[in-house]
């Protein structure tokens, strides 16, 4: 057997490897689920249940998916640069960090115009943030994959600090959160009384804006230009780095935007453990998106759906939440397996 | 001025030795996938499988060097399981590699909970002891510095003797180091360039489980979720610095040991004036500049994240 090019890419294989991804991450819970001593059928229906089956359960399942969608936005703009961004962890406590230093007081302004200061000021501080390590790439060709997780621990780290420091909350008993974030710098809810806020409605245009960019721009040709043939797209003239460096500010941007709205929309403060791997789970997100934009939004809500659904499911039938996480984690590797077929297919030689 | 003594102190480069020695392991676990043109991301994951195993397995009662085994066989079967998806497959290596750390992660920590549902803090078992060697051990500085460590550390220091030996000195090392550079080469001479990219990735693997099991069995005694927390990216950063070569990385491992307990010491001595944060973040910025200083020499193996298939160029 070996792996043989296809000429043109297999439309089905579209749709068929994200099916795959999901059947083989059911069927592995499902194991998991039996070695544990539950039966597969009342913990998947309590999943479905905890994510889908009330009002209450769908908004929070969105709540969840606002931060991934920004995320995994952000992984699918680098990845199809083939800038291996798995910095996003940093990024996101960059956008939480700005939110906090300028939302909590600090500056009085009427909100339409100190939340869009936050986010910009916020994204901006991604953005710089992946710019270092983009930087190093390009100038003296140190990995990026190294130089941006070591980063998420320096981050979190500088966090921890100024939770200590400068951003203390004088209220706040002694625990590690900076204060909350005035009126003006707080996101609106959508539905009066629940949680799910503005912040995905922004999400859900960020993915519009950046399906523009990559459809309808030059930046956007050129990004899948420097991704798909590095060579060629120098021998275009093509300026490589700094299409990487506008690759970079976007992304670092847009998981930035996941940290400013998770604090100025769902829990007013800065905390350590605002992002339960946020960053790390963008990259599923835009690997199960095929890296399109739009498809992130679905796949955000995929995702949101299994962790939501596996809370609710740990609190009722007793089998650990992170089920969700394996069976995320099992996704990734399926899908990234299937989608080779849409390139080759299998020869017996 | 104190600040200085404290690095001529036999504690200080006993506690480097100690700290240093998952790291030795880890790293030659990578060093050995990469220099037969796998990156191995999945390291993190794998150690924190290999902390588990270990300690699991002598929780329930075999001894300290089963445990360790049974680690290692579990960082094996992670590490074809990214062995089988980047050489015959293909798929990129940075991706699945991220995946193989969240598939192990996960799974473990499921386990952990599925085995001790409501526990607070871990159960405890009986770890290795540190052994002094005889005659060794009373040599003034050195003695307490190397030679009254555990037998783990012991064996770290004999792996990175045992793995040099082998990459230079037989076969198979030259085999698995021309992989890394000229597949077609290691294929001309009737060699399955698969198999032997599978088996470097699988021995890595178990390398960086056994650097996992150093910690549940040796440094501490129980497991802690995100007790790895980061030590397998910075051996990635450490095969970098090492340029691929065995003597170097175990050089850079304990250079990297003694800064962080350094910066442990000096946290005691000027944590007043700095907060303890700025201590911590030290070793994670090392790396990273220790990344940027040798990038302009580093000797990457040629073929290191390049898929071979047969018959194309």
């Amino acid at each position: 057997m070996r792996l043989e090019p296809r000429g043109d890419a297999a439309t089905s294989a579209w749709i068929i490897a994200p099916l795959m991804a999901i059947g083989a991450s059911f069927a592995v819970a499902a194991l998991l689920v039996m070695i544990g001593g539950a039966s597969p059928f009342t913990v998947f229906a309590a999943v479905i249940k905890g994510a889908l089956g009330s009002q209450f359960a769908v908004l929070e399942t969105l709540t969840r998916a606002t931060p991934l969608v920004f995320t995994g936005l952000a992984a699918a703009v680098a990845f199809r640069a083939k800038l291996w961004n798995i910095g996003g962890e940093a990024q996101f406590y960059a956008g939480a960090v700005m939110t906090a230093v300028l939302g909590t007081g600090a500056v009085q302004l009427p909100a339409p115009i100190l939340l869009p200061l936050i986010m910009v000021a916020g994204a901006l501080a991604g953005a710089l943030l992946l710019l270092g390590p983009t930087w190093l790439k390009t100038k003296f060709g140190v990995d990026e994959v190294v130089t941006t997780l070591l980063l998420n621990f320096v981050m979190v780290l500088f966090v921890s600090m100024l939770l200590d420091g400068a951003l203390k909350d004088p209220m706040g008993l002694g625990w590690p959160q900076s204060s909350k974030v005035i009126e003006a710098a707080t996101l609106p809810k959508l539905v009066q009384g629940k949680r799910l806020h503005m912040g995905f409605v922004i999400a859900v245009i960020a993915a519009f804006g950046v399906w523009f960019i990559n459809a309808r721009t030059t930046l956007g040709f050129e990004m899948r230009a420097v991704g798909f043939n590095p060579r060629a797209a120098r021998f275009a003239g093509m300026p490589i780095n700094r299409v990487m460096a506008k690759t970079a500010l976007l992304s670092g941007g847009l998981a930035a935007l996941a940290g400013v709205s998770e604090v100025a929309g769902l829990k007013g403060n800065l905390t350590l453990d605002l992002s339960s791997g946020f960053g790390y789970t963008g990259i599923v997100v835009a690997m199960l998106a095929m890296l399109h934009p739009l498809g992130v939004v679905v796949a955000a809500i995929f995702v949101a759906a299994m962790f939501v659904g596996a809370d609710a499911m740990s609190r009722s039938v007793g089998v650990p939440n992170y089920i969700a996480n394996v069976m995320v984690a099992t996704a990734l590797l399926t899908m990234v397996s299937a989608m080779l077929f849409t390139r080759f297919r299998l020869r017996r030689s | 001025m104190e600040a200085l003594d404290i690095l001529t102190t036999a504690t200080l480069w006993a506690a480097a030795v100690r700290i240093a020695s998952p790291l030795i392991f880890a790293t030659l676990g990578e060093l050995i996938c990469e220099r037969a043109g796998v990156l191995n991301l999945g390291i993190e994951g794998i150690m924190t499988v290999g902390a588990f195993a270990g300690w699991v397995s002598v929780y329930h009662g075999a001894d300290l060097w089963t445990g360790v085994a049974i680690a290692a066989v579990a960082g094996a079967v992670f590490g074809l399981l990214h062995g089988f998806l980047t050489v015959p497959m293909g798929l990129s290596q940075h991706v699945t590699g991220i995946g193989v750390t969240l598939l192990a992660t996960s799974l473990t920590y499921y386990t952990y909970r599925l085995a001790f549902p409501e526990v607070t803090s871990p159960p405890k078992i009986e770890t290795f002891a540190p052994l002094p060697i005889p005659g060794l051990s009373n040599i003034p500085f050195l003695g307490e510095a190397f030679f009254r460590q555990t037998p783990l550390t012991y064996l770290a220091f004999v792996s990175v003797l045992v793995v040099a030996y082998v990459l230079y000195r037989t076969p198979i090392g030259l085999a698995v180091r021309t992989v890394g550079e000229n597949p077609a080469a290691v294929e001309a001479q009737g060699i399955d360039v698969t198999t032997l990219r599978l088996g470097a990735v699988a021995v890595g693997s178990a390398f960086m489980a056994v650097g996992g099991a150093f910690l549940t069995m040796s440094a501490f005694n129980s497991f802690y979720f995100d007790m790895v927390n980061g030590r397998g990216w910075i051996c990635i950063a450490l095969v970098v610095f090492g340029s691929w070569r065995p003597g170097k990385a175990l050089l850079g491992a304990i250079l990297f040991a003694a800064f962080d307990a350094y910066q442990l010491r000096l946290q005691q001595l000027a944590g007043a004036y700095l907060p303890y944060q700025v201590f911590l973040m030290l070793p994670y910025i090392l790396s990273i500049l220790a990344l940027i200083a040798m990038s302009r020499r580093a000797g990457y193996p040629r073929a290191l994240m390049i898929p071979y298939r047969k018959g194309e160029r």
